[in-house]
């Protein structure tokens, strides 16, 4: 071992290695304090800092932060119907592209756990991740290519008879959210059907079910947690995503709200109210979730 | 068991995700090769001036500095404070434990906006209260933030892998602290900080959201995208970089590949849209 090679040198290193050996408490400390630091420093601060802000107000007429508690910007979150649309309208749209990506998800999940060759497997789970390596900014750019006007999109569904644009549309948005978030669905889908045993779909069948029966009452409530835990990944992505509906789409999301009121408005408080809603949000996702087992499922 | 229909159905929609997956990729490459700046379909095929107008752009190459500071910045303070909770976690009992976890993943799991305006909202403080300044320093301690996680669930799931009767028998054959660490520990976990040093590297040379709000007017690669991306006469360019940066990406899926021995990683899904919490989980338990 190498470990007999080192023993000569001793002196200040051994000295304390032998007290934090003695003293666990202090190593603990040792190790513990550095992130703790800066999680507590950096992040916990900005983040209450943050929360209180939003309890805050902005005097509209000087621009200025009024160290004033109270709950005037959640009273013009919940009043402002353009502040309702706009959650409305990411969270159909996170919907949406849930649906969608579970769909694509399920038939390559079951390809790859139940009928391919271990090596096709591989290559397909390898073929699902690769994409997650490239670039986000770049992926989002490839569907602004695509979606272009008379771009290649539109000459392909000028094949089917539909002529026109979906350039800077919610539908634009639509596909790359789902594209973007495709491997997030596909993995935990792909994980809950490779623990499905193979046994119970044969009792099914030898019961007398044919391929349907057997797929909505066997296999679906089977690897219901799976499409849980990947519905968390599709809806809680798109929840807080704004540079896609900037760089494709022209409607306004949840994020793109955020954004203008710090930046063009400058109006932090409100801001700091409204980013409370999708994690609000998600907080009941995740319960929900949560009940239905998607953590098991991970 | 599956009925002769069901298997055609299933293998259609394998056959139509993975034409989901790569047709963008593949058009993308086509358009770098386009004559024309429209991107009217199909493209005028071929010509390769964009990578000479790219290579002659005089803020690409500050961009490509900045993002290659920021990662390796924040890939090296990852590494250490990752590390050091992962066997704070591993090794001790203490009240808050199961917090610990929670608490790093929180940068991920909620929206990265959220995160973003946090923190820039906290350097406009500093800024008033110490005279703090946006710069690469201030990319580096967001970056860092949310990098943690990954290097922290990496070296738990290998530390809760490895025996710890091997400590044990370093300790009975008379190695200190130091040298157990040096020749025992060390040794087992490192191919786990490779693995969570690449994931947090690529997290962070990726990321958009929380360095719009943290980088002042220091240039990163994502930075420069995103603002050539709206300008139209800029696009053909950008599509060059896009080519460009998407064949390096293969470097680290292969790198992770060698140093780990086929092991698969699931990268972190990219911040700009802020990741939610099982993704740590997933890096865990995902294939193997």
């Amino acid at each position: 071992m190498a470990v007999t090679h080192a023993t000569a040198k001793s002196g200040a290193v051994r000295r304390v290695s032998a007290a934090l050996f003695r003293r666990p408490a202090a190593k603990l400390a040792l190790l513990l304090g550095p992130p703790l630091l800066w999680m507590v420093l950096v992040y916990l601060t900005a983040l209450s800092l943050l929360l209180v802000t939003s309890f805050w107000r902005l005097n509209e007429l000087t621009s200025e932060i009024e160290r004033v508690w109270g709950l005037r910007n959640f009273e013009t979150l919940w009043g402002g119907s353009v502040y309702r649309t706009i959650t409305l309208r990411t969270a159909g749209m996170a919907a949406a592209v849930t649906v969608t990506d579970l769909a694509l998800a399920f038939p390559i999940a079951y390809y790859a756990a139940r009928m391919a060759t271990p090596r096709i497997r591989s290559a397909l789970l390898l073929a699902v991740t690769l994409p997650l390596w490239s670039n986000y900014l770049i992926r989002v750019f490839s569907w602004r290519i695509i979606t272009a006007g008379e771009g290649p999109l539109q000459s392909f569904l000028g094949v089917f008879g539909i002529h026109r644009s979906l350039a800077a549309s919610n539908w634009a948005v639509w596909l790359t959210f789902c594209y973007l978030w495709l491997p997030f669905a596909i993995l935990p889908v792909y994980a809950a059907l490779e623990r499905l045993p193979g046994s119970l779909l044969e009792a099914s069948s030898d019961l007398g079910a044919k391929g349907w029966m057997t797929f909505r009452s066997v296999v679906v409530p089977l690897v219901f947690p799976g499409l849980a835990a990947a519905s968390i990944f599709t809806f809680s992505l798109t929840l807080g995503d704004y540079i896609t509906p900037t760089l494709v789409g022209k409607g306004f999301f949840i994020g793109n709200a955020i954004f203008n009121l710090v930046g063009l408005a400058s109006n932090l408080p409100l801001a700091a109210a409204f980013a409370m809603v999708p994690v609000v949000i998600m907080a009941i996702y995740l319960t929900a979730a949560r009940r239905l087992g998607a953590f098991e499922a991970l | 068991m599956e009925s002769r229909l069901a298997r055609a159905v299933i293998k259609g929609g394998t056959v139509v995700t993975l034409v989901f997956l790569y047709a963008p990729l593949v058009i993308l490459a086509l358009y770098a090769f386009n004559e024309s700046v429209t991107r009217a379909w199909p493209p005028e095929l071929w010509t390769t001036k964009w990578f000479a107008a790219a290579w002659r752009d005089p803020d690409l190459r500050p961009a490509l500095a900045g993002s290659i500071q920021a990662a390796v910045g924040a890939t090296l303070i990852a590494l250490v404070l990752g590390s050091c909770a992962a066997f704070a976690v591993h090794r001790f009992r203490f009240f808050g434990r199961e917090t610990i976890s929670f608490a790093l993943v929180l940068p991920i799991a909620l929206p990265g906006i959220v995160t973003a305006i946090a923190l820039s909202s906290a350097i406009d403080f500093g800024h008033s209260a110490f005279g703090l300044t946006f710069s690469v320093w201030t990319i580096i301690v967001g970056h860092a933030t949310f990098c943690i996680v990954v290097v922290f669930n990496n070296v738990i799931a290998r530390l809760r892998r490895t025996p710890t009767s091997l400590v044990e028998a370093s300790m009975d054959l008379g190695a200190d602290g130091w040298q157990t660490f040096r020749y025992v520990t060390l040794p087992s976990i490192r191919t786990a900080l490779v693995a969570g040093g690449l994931l947090a590297f690529g997290l962070s040379f990726d990321e958009i959201v929380v360095t719009n709000f943290t980088a002042g007017s220091k240039l990163t690669l994502p930075i420069w995208i995103f603002n050539n991306v709206r300008q139209p006469r800029q696009q053909p360019v950008v599509n060059a970089v896009a080519l460009v940066l998407m064949l390096l990406s293969i470097v680290p899926v292969y790198l992770a590949q060698r140093l780990t021995g086929g092991v698969e990683q699931v990268p972190a899904p990219r911040r700009a849209a802020g990741a939610p919490a099982p993704v740590a989980a997933l890096e865990e338990t995902g294939p193997r």
